[in-house]
């Protein structure tokens, strides 16, 4: 039990001024216990807990699953088992959020192969949106592309002349 | 159904997805009728923000009709119009009964640092958004809010985000009357946020953003002075000299992770991911306002860290205030301002896409094109 009685420190909360609070208005301070004694900060009731019936991450910085969450996407295979290495760190490490970013671009290639698993060749200029590009910013578009050739082009015209330099 | 499903970093694409269901005695089930794109989305579509996971429908502004209620639903009924604020919030924890029901502590097991929000990675709890037909609202007693009658939907669907946010950036701001207040970022929220520092007494509002066309926007709708930070040598010395050499009163980011205008920034926030996204428009911030002046963010970075001159702010005495808007403490007097014609959010869309062409509708946006300024997302189902 919290203690309230603060009677024995001389001068406890004479220059208290609840006016002089800089998350005004944006945050409505409740009575504190020395008030009233309930709710306190980490004590309320509860609602309702959403059943746990697929996997949930928790963070490491607090004790429960929340009563709701979401059920968007569990996590699943690789990407998976790397999410749940970072939710091993808590928030406040580089090991959780870098690990998080490493599982999303593993998860964007599980996308694909998941999509050809399900006879499905996945559109990219369509997901792109490169419909609206070519209406809208074709110049940029026809750059971009004329970019990745030459890009592409230099790189294989690279690798093949080291391959040749290798051969002979 | 319908529904956006992210693939990867700028891929998406519309599929069919099973429909949603109860899952707790406090959900309701909404059909969808209008939503949003909004600018933090891109943080998700550009793939910057961590647990973004592919299959995920985002979406965290839209408005619907509640087709079915959870056991323990008393506040809404079915066939009710609503509009859904971003935040899931449970109206009982201890931030919660405090008003900050974007930081609401049982919606998100994921992070601490963030309630849940509808569409938002599973950094803010997993939860599919609303650029669907149908989307799960959980805590429905707290969170949907009834439209009133002869509003439009328009209308309804900005108040979910944009005109909260603009408007709880300008109260952060902590404006007096006659104040100059600055604001970095003439996208909706930003100019949504010019709009509301006159009425809380603004003397003076300026923008800048480096897009022309919305600069042009930001002066007709605030109405307030914009300008082009690519036609300055350095924006906070131009803040200055326009300030008599003081600097603003107040300076609002309403930019985040995707800002322009340093290379530095762009490279290590944007390109290379080293920080959680670009910190220039907090960095003019800090650098722009007077000492002992107020920062205001509502811009949105994600969960790592930034570079940005914390030493200016001890030296300066600014008191910086942010936070996730908590959009159903505003929500009653921004309705009140909406039906008295104060102010006219409707006015900020200029594209109405069909659900269907989501990819176009995202690149269209990301990419600024078409004088886009607020894109609303039709479904199929709502066109009738």
């Amino acid at each position: 039990m919290e203690n309230n009685d603060y009677s024995h420190i001389p001068g406890w909360g004479i220059d208290a001024d609840p006016k002089n609070d800089p998350t005004y208005p944006y945050r409505h301070r409740i009575e504190r216990a020395t008030k009233a004694p309930e709710p306190s900060d980490s004590n309320w009731e509860r609602p309702t807990q959403q059943p746990v019936d697929i996997e949930v991450l928790k963070s490491i910085e607090r004790p429960t699953v929340s009563a709701v969450f979401g059920t968007s996407a569990p996590p699943t295979g690789l990407s998976g088992q790397i999410r749940r290495f970072a939710f091993k760190s808590s928030e406040s490490e580089y090991g959780h959020w870098l690990p998080l970013l490493l599982a999303d671009r593993v998860n964007m290639v599980e996308g694909i192969l998941d999509d050809l698993k399900h006879g499905h060749i996945p559109n990219i200029f369509a997901e792109k949106g490169l419909k609206a590009a070519w209406k809208y910013n074709r110049k940029g578009l026809l750059q971009s592309i004329l970019i990745g050739v030459l890009v592409t082009s230099a790189a294989v015209a690279l690798l093949s002349s080291k391959k040749s330099e290798s051969d002979t | 159904m319908l529904a956006m499903n992210y693939r990867g970093p700028r891929r998406v694409r519309i599929d069919h997805k099973p429909y949603p269901e109860i899952k707790h005695p406090e959900d309701a089930i909404v059909r969808v009728t209008r939503s949003c794109i909004c600018g933090s989305d891109l943080h998700l579509y550009n793939g910057n923000v961590p647990d973004t996971r592919v299959g995920m429908t985002f979406g965290h502004e839209f408005i619907g009709v509640v087709e079915v209620i959870g056991s323990e639903v008393e506040k809404v009924k079915v066939g009710d119009n609503v509009l859904v604020p971003f935040n899931v919030a449970c109206g009982k924890c201890v931030f919660c009964q405090q008003g900050l029901f974007g930081n609401c502590h049982e919606s998100n097991t994921q992070a601490s640092a963030v309630g849940g929000i509808f569409g938002y990675s599973h950094t803010a709890g997993g939860y599919d958004g609303g650029q669907a037909e149908y989307v799960r609202v959980p805590y429905a007693n707290v969170g949907p809010t009834v439209i009133p009658e002869g509003m439009d939907p328009d209308d309804a669907v900005l108040l979910t985000d944009v005109v909260p946010t603009g408007y709880q950036a300008a109260e952060m701001g902590g404006i007096q009357p006659g104040d100059t207040v600055v604001v970095f970022g003439a996208g909706p929220v930003g100019i949504m946020a010019a709009r509301c520092a006159w009425l809380f007494g603004a003397g003076r509002v300026i923008v800048l953003d480096e897009v022309e066309y919305r600069l042009e926007f930001a002066r007709n709708y605030a109405p307030c002075e914009a300008y082009n930070f690519k036609e300055m040598d350095d924006p906070v010395v131009f803040i200055k000299k326009i300030t008599d050499w003081m600097g603003a009163d107040v300076c609002i980011d309403a930019v985040g992770a995707e800002a322009s205008g340093s290379a530095l920034q762009t490279i290590t926030g944007r390109k290379l991911l080293l920080q959680a996204g670009s910190a220039t428009a907090l960095h003019w911030a800090i650098n722009s306002v007077k000492k002992g002046g107020i920062v205001s963010v509502v811009g949105v970075y994600g969960p790592t860290d930034n570079l940005v001159p914390i030493g200016n702010v001890v030296n300066k005495g600014i008191t910086i205030r942010a936070n996730q808007t908590s959009v159903k403490r505003l929500l009653p007097r921004l309705i009140e301002h909406v039906q008295n014609g104060v102010l006219n959010p409707k006015a900020l869309i200029t594209h109405r896409v069909p659900l269907e062409d989501i990819a176009d509708a995202y690149y269209m946006f990301s990419n600024k094109l078409d004088n886009c300024i607020k894109t609303v997302l039709i479904p199929p189902s709502a066109k009738g």
